[in-house]
């Protein structure tokens, strides 16, 4: 990766999150660049899925301010939920739909994906067999898979994963780490939590919230 | 490595808003098909309500006829009422409300896209079952067509701002009740004018002016509705 490509794509300044009279982080800025790994850690509680959710544009809840590639987010909300996957605390899968009925229904929300390789994603995930059986039917860890496989189909430059190896066996994390440091070797940027060990190693950037944890 | 940002357009219908609508509506519909419990419930409320009124109150078909169109009217809110609350609750339990949110696509076609399929599941039903109840309750021949016009321009406004009220409550853990408070005053002028045509119909007034009235709280419904309920679903999510 050379220095040119390392520019900031994400920036976060002066961040201030309150929830029940608790403050969960104040004054955090962090700037994240095009390829980089962003691991946030911290305890149970910490606010790391809150801190997602700002960052995805979900939640209001919060003071400070948010730039998208220099310009505050707020002017460039379009451009940024174009470029933006985001994968939640919940999977979001329709537990009605089968897995292919609900990647056909991500693609429709996301006009930027890949609808002719929905199969091809299945299979990825390990779930070719599996495209016309509802989702309830599927274990958790299936219905997890079935909302990664947008991973495969997404062409959006910033991701954020809440928990993405949650209930992943070893194998599906190992290829899940891959597809991560694939994105960031093209110019993609990852903002993640997980309680794994990361086997990226130094590609990824830490960034703990314990220390940002008010006083 | 500007690959990744290169919009790959594929020319699937989705890309239009046309597509984006029939895409959310027809995902709606085959929920609604897969879980028919949602889909039976107003219709046996309606239909119970009807059943019991003369039963409760007097078998008179002098009686029934003269309330007839209150009672249908009243049974058909207060159904649609009840089918409110799940218009938004799977959605926003299972997470796809979220990526509904956090979707490009322009959330007021795909707020009117669900509150269509809402409608084809509970407004729609009721106003082809509306004639039978009449005649349950004797409504004289005269009203049936006044009874039926006034429900197909009545009910979508019902479920329109309904869903205003499921948006701002589907984040509660328990909506149900406050959607009756916030949406029932609401729902007062379009039962007034409803039973009214129904009425007018029976005793051979002109219908033009309710029907004019009621199209017109729809159009408004239409148009502003969505926003109010796009705007609603971004605090619910957000809290």
């Amino acid at each position: 990766m050379g220095k040119g490509l390392s520019k900031t794509l994400f920036q976060v300044e002066n961040l201030f999150c309150e929830r029940d009279e608790r403050i969960l982080f104040e004054d955090l800025s962090f700037n994240i660049s095009s390829g980089e790994i962003v691991q946030v850690e911290g305890q149970n509680g910490s606010g790391k899925t809150t801190l997602l959710r700002i960052l995805s544009g979900l939640s209001n809840n919060f003071e400070g301010d948010l730039y998208w590639q220099g310009e505050p987010l707020a002017d460039v909300r379009d451009d940024y939920k174009r470029q933006l996957l985001y994968f939640g605390h919940h999977p979001g899968v329709k537990a009605i739909l089968s897995p292919e009925e609900n990647l056909r229904w991500y693609v429709a929300m996301h006009p930027g994906m890949r609808a002719n390789s929905i199969a091809d994603a299945l299979d990825k995930v390990g779930l070719s067999g599996f495209e016309d059986v509802p989702c309830h039917t599927l274990s958790a860890g299936q219905n997890r898979r079935v909302s990664l496989a947008r991973l495969y189909l997404s062409n959006a430059r910033l991701w954020i994963l809440d928990e993405p190896f949650t209930a992943i066996d070893k194998k599906g994390v190992a290829e899940k780490e891959q597809l991560i440091l694939d994105h960031a070797n093209k110019g993609g940027s990852v903002i993640l939590t997980t309680h794994h060990e990361l086997a990226m190693g130094d590609k990824v950037r830490r960034l703990n919230l314990d220390e940002m944890a008010g006083t | 490595m500007e690959q990744i940002l290169t919009n790959e357009r594929s020319d699937s219908a989705e890309n239009t808003l046309m597509g984006l609508f029939w895409a959310v509506l027809k995902r709606d519909l085959m929920l609604a098909y897969r879980k028919k419990s949602d889909l039976f419930n107003p219709l046996v409320f309606f239909l119970m309500v009807a059943t019991l009124f003369p039963l409760g109150v007097s078998p008179e078909p002098d009686f029934l006829a003269e309330v007839a169109p209150g009672v249908v009217w009243v049974a058909a809110l207060l159904a649609t009422l009840l089918s409110m609350d799940s218009l938004f609750r799977s959605d926003f339990e299972d997470g796809t409300l979220e990526q509904t949110l956090l979707s490009p696509q322009p959330l007021f076609v795909i707020v009117l896209s669900k509150v269509l399929a809402h409608w084809m599941m509970s407004g729609l039903p009721l106003t082809l079952l509306a004639p039978l109840l009449g005649v349950m309750l004797f409504l004289p021949a005269e009203g049936m067509s006044g009874l039926m016009l006034s429900l197909l321009l009545g009910t979508p406004t019902l479920s329109l701002v309904g869903a205003i009220g499921a948006a701002l409550t589907v984040g509660l853990r328990k909506g149900g009740v406050l959607i009756s408070l916030l949406v029932l005053p609401l729902y007062i002028p379009v039962l007034i004018f409803g039973t009214s045509a129904v009425q007018a119909a029976v005793t051979g007034l002109p219908l033009a002016g309710f029907f004019a009235l009621l199209g017109a709280m729809l159009a408004l419904g239409v148009v502003m509705a969505p926003l109010a309920i796009a705007a609603a679903l971004r605090i619910s999510v957000s809290g």
